[in-house]
């Protein structure tokens, strides 16, 4: 790649400060919540990205090796042949060389809570490519084309719209296990049916408007087709919204899923999932084991409300109408008087008053 | 209305075959009320390095016209008649057509330049989409090439096209936009009000550059505007609009020096110049199109009505040679009835 030339350097500059603008504009308070919001994603992203780098067991590990230095989860795996392995006692509480204490089923709470952060995160992720990849283009289209094509999907969105989330993915649920092994892809889609209508109402109401731009007049002038308009002209100007109804849907669906998993309609038991977890802790909190169920419950709530935090103050800034009247910011360092060494000293004009004096 | 309104007095345009034939074209609009007849059976013919003023005042039909030729109009507006471009049929073209055409061979101009460039796209992006959409086989270094030319053309320098829209001023928005309806040489470019946002002297340029254009580039080029001084300055000829039909039509020094029609000249004394006392103006308020007047479309706000006038629309008269007016007053029009005195309705219509 040859070096980049000044010229460049400066054009990129002014390009991130353009896109830095709403932020340095963006009200004090939203900045904060955003921060604290990107925190705790960014620590469940990590969970979720390298889970055994934290998690002292497997998700469905309920012995572990003793006497060796050999990493104890590959050791685990030969049991019985080279090495001497150990059940994990069950039901220990919290301060007994497990941090968050062990279930009736064997398991390390802390590495069941570790791991369930990959189901969470990959469940968020497969959902959302599922309701936007369905969403975005029927919006587009339904929003562009109009007409008869453009009332049936209303209609149909509408009336998706209407089932509540957990109710709907649980008949999505139900209607994918008679066909397909549950697992990570049955439940994504069942979350991600949840959110096809948001995605489609917010790009066909935003496309109705864009599609009245002078500007997509003008490309129609010059001959551009409508695969053209809708792909070129219209989706760059209405996939903004995007990211605002993602960072919102995911808190949504973290919630959904774990429901699901709650109600057995998620992903199969030795996977870790949060919902699932809680759920199979139920009769423990009766007894008075209350780890089992405070922490999966607890990363739930931390999740749902750092994607929250993110998604509303990400709102805030993008959406400048919800923006605080009259607050303009820090001042850019820039336009602050800077001293200069070069420039004389400023001459005042005016007589100065020692003059006079005697 | 059926005379085809074409030779010019001053000879002006070296070829004989017009590149734009029009026939009795209609648009109407549909509304709650019924059919709105905003063109009614206008009929012109453009010839190659020609520049035509289309004038009226607002909702004469204007726009409604030159968006009719583009097949650029809303749902349930219908379009009607005959426009043949370059021996091309353009009503009742396919779509597939009609995008073939548009930038292709015919381009339109808009007003209000702040608006028309897609904000999120780079200026050259706009060319290579608009040359590549005609011209698939054109790579994008090629088009973007084409595009430095086009606007440098227009006084763009070259190392700007890869700006975005907002970095530029609304005249050098205007002459981007002209840039990119030239681009690919069209034959006929319509211009619809190009210069209402934009100060007078970007005006004086925007017009430079499009008589040029037409002077260099052999295009035909139709003006559609309600600033009668831009007509006097860059146009050979002039069409008069009024409610949706073209009243008169004739070299820009007949029209503006000898107008014809009552009409007509009811707009050159509305104008405003250094001259002008008290402020004229035309008796009266346009028709409403969805039922329009019998007969003359003019004729409840004419000085000079007539009984016929309220019977059937007169036909084109030449009192002058190439100058053409719709009107009873001249010899042509097809008069009923020569005894019938003439100038005896206006009072009583007025009364």
């Amino acid at each position: 790649m040859p070096p980049l030339s000044g010229r460049r350097v400066t054009a990129l500059r002014i390009r991130v400060e353009h896109a830095l603008r709403p932020w340095r504009r963006a009200n004090p308070m939203a900045r904060r919540l955003v921060l604290l919001g990107s925190v705790i994603t960014l620590g469940f992203a990590f969970l979720a990205a390298f889970p055994s780098l934290v998690a002292p067991y497997g998700e469905a590990q309920y012995r572990h090796v003793v006497g060796t230095n050999e990493d104890p989860a590959a050791a685990e795996g030969r049991c019985g042949d080279e090495f001497e392995c150990e059940d994990i006692p069950r039901r220990l509480s919290p301060d007994t060389g497990f941090p968050f204490g062990t279930t009736s089923g064997r398991l390390d709470v802390l590495s069941r809570v570790v791991w369930g952060s990959r189901v969470a995160f990959s469940i968020v992720v497969l959902s959302t490519v599922l309701a936007m990849g369905i969403g975005v283009p029927l919006g587009l289209i339904s929003g562009y084309r109009g007409g008869k094509l453009d009332r049936v999907l209303v209609t149909l969105m509408d009336a998706i719209y209407v089932i509540p989330g957990l109710l709907l993915a649980i008949i999505i649920a139900f209607v994918l296990k008679a066909y397909f092994a549950p697992g990570l892809l049955s439940a994504a889609a069942a979350v991600g049916v949840v959110y096809i209508p948001q995605y489609y109402r917010v790009i066909r109401n935003h496309t109705l408007s864009v599609k009245q731009e002078p500007f997509v007049e003008a490309a129609r002038s010059l001959g551009a087709k409508p695969n053209t308009i809708i792909g070129r002209y219209v989706l760059f100007n209405v996939v903004q919204s995007v990211p605002v109804i993602f960072t919102l849907n995911a808190a949504d669906a973290v919630l959904t899923l774990a429901g699901l998993g709650f109600l057995g309609y998620g992903v199969p038991y030795p996977q870790a999932e949060w919902g699932l977890d809680v759920s199979r802790a139920i009769s423990d909190v009766v007894s008075g084991f209350w780890w089992t169920a405070f922490w999966p419950g607890l990363a739930i709530m931390l999740l749902v409300t750092g994607l929250t935090l993110v998604g509303e103050g990400l709102n805030d800034i993008i959406n400048p109408l919800l923006r605080v009247r009259g607050f303009r910011g820090r001042v850019p360092r820039r336009l602050e008087p800077a001293p200069a060494a070069d420039t004389p000293v400023e001459v005042n004009l005016s007589p100065a008053p020692t003059q006079e004096n005697p | 209305m059926t005379s085809a309104v074409s030779d010019t007095a001053s000879g002006r345009p070296p070829s004989n075959v017009p590149v734009l034939q029009v026939r009795d074209l209609s648009v109407a609009y549909g509304t709650p009320r019924g059919s709105l007849g905003a063109v009614d059976r206008i009929s012109f013919d453009l010839y190659p390095g020609e520049s035509l003023g289309v004038v009226g005042e607002s909702g004469c039909g204007k726009s409604s016209m030159g968006r009719g030729l583009m097949q650029l109009l809303p749902a349930g507006a219908e379009v009607s008649g005959s426009a043949t471009l370059a021996g091309r049929e353009l009503v009742g073209a396919s779509d597939q057509q009609l995008r073939r055409l548009r930038g292709e061979d015919i381009a339109l101009v808009f007003q209000e330049p702040m608006t028309r460039l897609d904000p999120l796209m780079k200026v050259s992006a706009h060319f290579v989409e608009a040359i590549r959409a005609h011209r698939p086989g054109v790579d994008k270094d090629e088009a973007r090439h084409m595009a430095r030319e086009a606007l440098a053309q227009m006084g763009i320098p070259r190392t700007r096209a890869d700006n975005y829209p907002h970095e530029f001023s609304g005249g050098m928005r205007q002459r981007i936009m002209i840039a990119l309806g030239i681009v690919l040489k069209p034959a006929v470019v319509i211009a619809d009000e190009p210069t209402t946002a934009l100060d007078v002297i970007v005006e004086a340029q925007i017009l430079d550059l499009l008589d040029r254009l037409r002077a260099d580039e052999r295009v035909g080029l139709i003006l559609i505007t309600h600033n009668l001084g831009i007509v006097a300055e860059t146009c050979d000829r002039v069409a008069v609009m009024y409610a949706g039909h073209i009243v008169e039509t004739g070299s820009v020094e007949q029209v503006f020096n000898d107008p014809k029609h009552p009409y007509t000249r009811g707009l050159m004394a509305s104008t405003i110049s250094l001259e002008t006392t008290a402020l004229h103006s035309i008796e009266g308020y346009p028709p409403d199109l969805v039922d329009p007047p019998p007969g003359c479309r003019f004729h409840p706000r004419c000085p000079d009505a007539m009984y016929q006038c309220r019977e059937k629309i007169p036909e084109h008269a030449e009192p002058n040679p190439g100058q053409h007016a719709s009107c009873y007053l001249y010899p042509g029009s097809g008069q009923p009835d020569p005894e019938e005195p003439p100038g005896t309705l206006a009072a009583a219509l007025h009364a």
